[in-house]
C-alpha cells in the first residue's frame, strides 16, 4: 500500500459540499485540512488532535456559547463567519473578560458552494486574527439537501476576567447612569434590507464588531464604578434594559432625544413599522455606571473608534414595578417594553 | 428624517398643547373618539395624553383592522389553511389573532399548515405564479386603505391567468362602523359612551375622501376632523375639534390636507368598485352584524373568490366571555377595565384581538401606556 494516495484538489471555485465531506473519510479530512485549517491555522489546529490543550490563565475563567443561523449568510457589513466570531467574543467581553479561545462547529447543507464556504471561513479567520483570538478546535457535519439552510455555525468562547471584577445584571442602583456605545438598530436593518421578500436599498451596514478592546477602555476609565455591561443583540436595547431592570429590581428612565439612531435606520423602521429599540445590534454595548464615573466612562467610549457615537441615554431610578419609561422626543411619556412575538426570525 | 420630523417637533407640540389648554373651556369636558388604530398607536407611542389638559379625553374606537375581525372568520381561515392543497398568505399581525379555543394561524402553521407572511398582495400573487400546484389564498382584511391593493392583486392574477389564486375577502367599511357606533344604545340611549366629536381616519380618507363623513356630522350633530397619523396632526385635530364644540359647530374639517382630498382617490375607488360589492351584512368583533359594512367579490370575479371556491362558511363563534374587546372597540370600556388585561392577556399571550395588533387599544396601552394605570399589575 502506498503511503501517498492521489487526491484531487478541492475545487473551491466550482465545487460543492457533498455528503462525503461529513462522512469521516478522506474527503472530510481534505476539507478540514485544505479549507478550515488552512484559513484558521494556529499551533493547536496544527497538532490535529480531537481536543485542544491549553494552560489556564490566572483569574476567573469565563465561557459562553452561541449558534448562528442568520439569513442571508452575507449581509452589508459582514457575514455569518465574522458574526460567529464577534458575537461570541462580545458575550465574553461584556463580562469584563479578555477573550482567549474559540471553538467552531459547522453544520453544512449538501450542495453548499465551496467558494461560499471558503469566503465565510476566511472571514472568520480574519475576524479571529484581528482580535487576537484563536479558533483552536472545531467540528464539521454535513446534512442532506433540504435538511439545513446552507450553513449554521456554533461557536464557544473562553476568556479570563481580572480577579475581583464582578459585573452583574443585579447590580444597577438608583442614580446610576445608562450609557450606550453608539447608534442602535444598524445590524437588524442591514440584514432586513437583504431579505428576499423585503429587500430595500439602504446605506446602513451591520455594526458587527468585536467589543473587547472598547471594554478594556471602559474598565480602565470606570473601574469599580461599573455595575454591568451587556451587548443588546436580539430584542434590541429594549430587551436588554428590561432585563436589567427586572434583575436589579429597579426602574429605568430614558430620554428619546438622546438615543443615537442613524437617519437610515430611523427611516427603515418608520417604513416597516418597527421600533429601533427592538432592532438587533452586533457591535454595541450598554453600560450601567455609578454617577461619579459616568462622564469618564462616556469620554473613554467616545475616544475609542467603536464608541464614537456613545451617549448617556438615561438613568436608574427606584421603581417597584421595574418599568423602563421614556420621555419621547415629542414630550410625552411612554413605556419601553420587551418586544412581543417575533420581529424577524434568524437575525443572528 | 425629512417630512417626518417636522410633524414630531417637540417645540411645536408644546405650543399647540398650550393653545388647546387655553381654548378648552375649564368648566366643560370634551370626549373625542379617534376611530383609527393608527391614531390609537400614535397617541400611545408619543404619549400625547400627557400633553392634553385633564378635561380633554380621547376614546379609542374600532378602527383597528385586525381587532374587528370576528372569531368565526379567523376560524374559517385556520380551517382553510389546514387543507393540504392550500397556501394561506397573510399580513404578519394576523398570525397571532386568537380564534376559537386559543387557536391561531401561528399555531396552525406549527402544526403543519402552509401559512406564509407577506408584506404585499403582490407577494401572494408571486407565490401563486411560482407554485402552480398550490392553491394560494390571500387572507384579505382591513378598511378602505388595504382594499385597493387586494383589487390590484385580483387584476394581476386575472391578467396572468392564474387559476390557483383566490382572495378570502374580509374588507370592511369605515363609515358603516361609525354610523353603527353613533346609533348604538351605548351612545344614544344609555349614555354610557359620550362622544363629542371624531378624529377621522387618515389613510382611509386618502382613499374615500372627506365627503362620506358629512352625513354623520349633519345627522348626529358631531364634528369630524380628518387628521394625519403624526403626533402633531393629532394635537392639531384635537384643537380643531375643541374649537368646533366651543362654537357649536358640527362640520367635517380636514387637518390632513397634504394627503386627503374631499373626493378621495378616484382611481383607487374605481378599482375597488370593479372587483368588489357590498355584503348585506358583515360580522364585526365588538359591533356584531353591521348592515352593508363589508365587501365581497363580484360574481364576475367569482373564480378568484376563496369563499366560493372552497365553500367557506364563517360560523359565528363567541369570544372568551371574560374578554372585554367588544366593549373596548365600542368605546364603552378602557383596556385597564378588563379583568384579563395584563393578567392572562398580554401581547405574548393574547386572549382578545385588541391585544394583538400594535394598533389595538389593549396592545397600545400595554406596550406604551400601562404605567399610567392606578393599580399596576405584574409586568
Amino acid at each position: 500500500m502506498s503511503a501517498k494516495t492521489y487526491r484531487r484538489k478541492l475545487d473551491i471555485a466550482n465545487g460543492h459540499i457533498d455528503l462525503s465531506h461529513g462522512a469521516g473519510g478522506r474527503a472530510m479530512a481534505q476539507l478540514i485540512a485544505d479549507l478550515f485549517h488552512a484559513a484558521l491555522d494556529n499551533e493547536w489546529l496544527r497538532q490535529g488532535n480531537d481536543q485542544a490543550a491549553f494552560d489556564v490563565a490566572a483569574g476567573r475563567m469565563v465561557m459562553t456559547t452561541d449558534s448562528y443561523v442568520i439569513s442571508p449568510l452575507f449581509f452589508p457589513g459582514g457575514d455569518i463567519g465574522s458574526l460567529a466570531v464577534h458575537g461570541t467574543i462580545n458575550d465574553i467581553a461584556v463580562g469584563g473578560a479578555r477573550p482567549l479561545y474559540l471553538s467552531a462547529g459547522f453544520i453544512i447543507e449538501e450542495g453548499f458552494a465551496l467558494s461560499d464556504l471558503k469566503r465565510i471561513v476566511d472571514s472568520m479567520a480574519a475576524a479571529a486574527r484581528a482580535t487576537g483570538v484563536a479558533v483552536i478546535t472545531g467540528d464539521t457535519k454535513v446534512v442532506e439537501r433540504g435538511k439545513g439552510d446552507g450553513l449554521f455555525i456554533s461557536t464557544t468562547g473562553i476568556g479570563v476576567a481580572p480577579p475581583g471584577l464582578e459585573l452583574s445584571a443585579e447590580k444597577a442602583r438608583p442614580g446610576d447612569r445608562v450609557i450606550v456605545s453608539g447608534s442602535i438598530g444598524d445590524h437588524g436593518v442591514a440584514v432586513m434590507s437583504r431579505r428576499q421578500n423585503l429587500s430595500f436599498d439602504t446605506e446602513i451596514v451591520s455594526d458587527s464588531a468585536p467589543l473587547h478592546d472598547l471594554v478594556t477602555a471602559i474598565l480602565d476609565a470606570g473601574g469599580a464604578s461599573l455595575r454591568v455591561m451587556r451587548d443588546p443583540t436580539r430584542g434590541g436595547l429594549a430587551a436588554t434594559l428590561n432585563e436589567l431592570a427586572q434583575r436589579s429590581g429597579v426602574g429605568l428612565r430614558l430620554d428619546e432625544a438622546k438615543l443615537p439612531v442613524k437617519p437610515g435606520v430611523a427611516a427603515a423602521c418608520e417604513l416597516l413599522g418597527l421600533d429601533p429599540l427592538h432592532v438587533a445590534n452586533e457591535g454595541k454595548l450598554v453600560a450601567v455606571v455609578a454617577p461619579d464615573s459616568a462622564d469618564a466612562v462616556l469620554a473613554a467610549m467616545r475616544d475609542h473608534p467603536l464608541g464614537r457615537d456613545a451617549a448617556m441615554i438615561g438613568e436608574v431610578v427606584a421603581d417597584a414595578r421595574r418599568f423602563v419609561l421614556m420621555t419621547t422626543e415629542f414630550g410625552g411619556g411612554r413605556m419601553v417594553d420587551w418586544l412581543s412575538g417575533e420581529q424577524l426570525p434568524r437575525i443572528c | 428624517m425629512k417630512y417626518v420630523d417636522e410633524y414630531r417637533d417637540a417645540k411645536l407640540a408644546r405650543s399647540l398643547a398650550a393653545t388647546i389648554a387655553r381654548t378648552a373651556d375649564p368648566a366643560a369636558s370634551y370626549y373625542f373618539m379617534e376611530f383609527c388604530g393608527g391614531h390609537t398607536h400614535a397617541i400611545s407611542r408619543y404619549g400625547i395624553e400627557d400633553l392634553l389638559p385633564d378635561n380633554v379625553h380621547l376614546i379609542h374606537g374600532p378602527g383597528c383592522p385586525v381587532c374587528v375581525l370576528p372569531v368565526g372568520r379567523i376560524d374559517a381561515a385556520i380551517r382553510l389553511a389546514a387543507r393540504p392543497e392550500v397556501t394561506l398568505c397573510t399580513y404578519g399581525d394576523l398570525m397571532r389573532v386568537p380564534g376559537s379555543k386559543g387557536a391561531s394561524l401561528l399555531s396552525a402553521r406549527a402544526a403543519g399548515a402552509d401559512v406564509r407572511m407577506v408584506y404585499s398582495t403582490r407577494d401572494a400573487v408571486r407565490i401563486a405564479e411560482a407554485e402552480p400546484a398550490r392553491q394560494v389564498v390571500f387572507f384579505a382584511i382591513g378598511f378602505e386603505t388595504t382594499t385597493p391593493p387586494s383589487a390590484l392583486a385580483i387584476r394581476l392574477a386575472a391578467q396572468k391567468g392564474l387559476g390557483n389564486f383566490t382572495v378570502f375577502c374580509n374588507h370592511v367599511l369605515t363609515p358603516s362602523a361609525i354610523q353603527n357606533i353613533l346609533e348604538s344604545p351605548d351612545v344614544r340611549e344609555f349614555g354610557r359612551v359620550r362622544i363629542d366629536g371624531f378624529i377621522g381616519p387618515a389613510h382611509v380618507s386618502t382613499v374615500i375622501g372627506t365627503d362620506p363623513y358629512a352625513f354623520f356630522a349633519e345627522e348626529f350633530a358631531k364634528p369630524v376632523v380628518v387628521a394625519g397619523f403624526e403626533p402633531l396632526d393629532v394635537l392639531q385635530g384635537v384643537l380643531m375639534l375643541v374649537r368646533q364644540v366651543n362654537e357649536g359647530r358640527h362640520e367635517v374639517e380636514n387637518e390632513y390636507g397634504r394627503a386627503v382630498r374631499p373626493g378621495g382617490n378616484e382611481r383607487a375607488k374605481a378599482e375597488v368598485a370593479e372587483f368588489f360589492e357590498l355584503r348585506k351584512s358583515f360580522e364585526w368583533r365588538g359591533l356584531g352584524f353591521v348592515p352593508y359594512s363589508g365587501l365581497r367579490l363580484k360574481e364576475k370575479y367569482a373564480v378568484f373568490d376563496a369563499e366560493r371556491r372552497f365553500g367557506i362558511e364563517a360560523i359565528s363563534a363567541s369570544d372568551n366571555p371574560a374578554c372585554e374587546c367588544g366593549a373596548i372597540l365600542r368605546g364603552v370600556k378602557k383596556p385597564a377595565d378588563c379583568k384579563l388585561f395584563g393578567t392572562v392577556c398580554t401581547p405574548d399571550t393574547p386572549i382578545g384581538s385588541c391585544m394583538v395588533s400594535a394598533e389595538g387599544a389593549c396592545a397600545a396601552h400595554w406596550t406604551y401606556g400601562r404605567f399610567r394605570d392606578q393599580v399596576h399589575k405584574a409586568s
